[in-house]
């Protein structure tokens, strides 16, 4: 990975895109596991649909943790300052999700020099799940 | 409707261990290969102590403990109901394998829209390492679903 630097970067850039695979419900076991969060309207059909939804969802922080995975994609996690979202949509089984985002600021914060990124996760019909930005420190 | 005296309230004070085996887990469960984040060698390599927590991992510090579903219960909140509205972290030192964190959480904020149909919690959390470093900030906002109650 080659690391970007504050001066190669442009407001406007794009970041590469990161795709994952389709959601299933193995996916949302394990997750339900690995990070702890067992409420059961993401793992169980029954409790699921007696909460008045038609299926169980991906928890939202599945999403968050791949747009995760695809900010320190473009540079190390120990340059991540800041990292916020705001969740639109459900993410059901069977969503194939993107992860993208752009540079929008340049600037300078607690003596460091820092990019704002504008980051979301879409899926493949072009349906905001989560949005939000990052604050990430360049050399 | 949820009591807004619960604004200002601090949560139980919880401990976390960061575990490997966990840490394993979670990049099996997110679809992370990258060895820095699985293979303790090349962690170090890449300059961390150990394996490095990923940025949404320590949301496992509350879960594990319970804060949040035991204070849904508490208030009255089915989990059914509940949809996760936002959710910030703000680091300050890379937490990684080993590490035993300390949680301080409180309720920010409670308030409701639509008349009352969706109501909102917010947590903050203050993450400290056990010589009394903060090394990370969180903010959750959890939005619960009032089935019965329509807007106008």
């Amino acid at each position: 990975m080659s690391v970007p630097t504050f001066d190669q970067v442009k407001v406007g850039d794009e970041l590469p895109a990161l795709k994952l695979p389709r959601v299933t419900r193995t996916t949302l076991a394990l997750f339900a596991g690995a990070s702890g969060d067992h409420n059961p309207v993401h793992i169980d059909l029954d409790f699921a649909k007696a909460a008045g939804m038609p299926d169980v969802f991906a928890h939202g922080m599945l999403p968050m943790a791949y747009l995760g995975r695809f900010l320190t994609n473009w540079a190390p996690q120990t340059q991540l300052r800041q990292y916020a979202v705001r969740f639109s949509a459900i993410t059901p089984i069977g969503a194939k999700l993107t992860c993208g985002g752009k540079v929008v600021e340049k600037l300078e914060r607690n003596g460091e020099r820092v990019v704002k990124l504008e980051i979301g996760v879409v899926d493949d019909k072009g349906e905001l799940k989560l949005s939000g930005d990052a604050l990430v420190a360049l050399k | 409707m949820i009591d807004t005296k619960h604004i200002g309230r601090q949560l139980a004070t919880t401990f976390f261990e960061v575990e490997k085996g966990r840490l394993r887990f979670f990049a099996k469960a997110t679809g992370e290969t990258r060895p820095e984040y699985i293979d303790e060698a090349a962690a170090k390599a890449a300059g961390y102590r150990s394996l490095p927590v990923p940025p949404t991992f320590l949301m496992g510090a509350d879960l594990d403990a319970g804060i949040m579903f035991t204070l849904l219960d508490e208030l009255g909140v089915p989990i059914g109901n509940i949809l996760h509205g936002e959710q910030s972290f703000t680091y300050h030192a890379q937490v990684c394998a080993g590490d035993v964190l300390k949680v301080e959480s409180r309720i920010a904020d409670i308030y409701h829209k639509k008349g009352g149909a969706l109501e909102f919690i917010v947590k903050d959390s203050v993450i400290t390492d056990l010589n009394g470093v903060k090394v990370m900030e969180a903010r959750s906002v959890i939005v619960a679903r009032n089935p019965k109650e329509k807007s106008a």
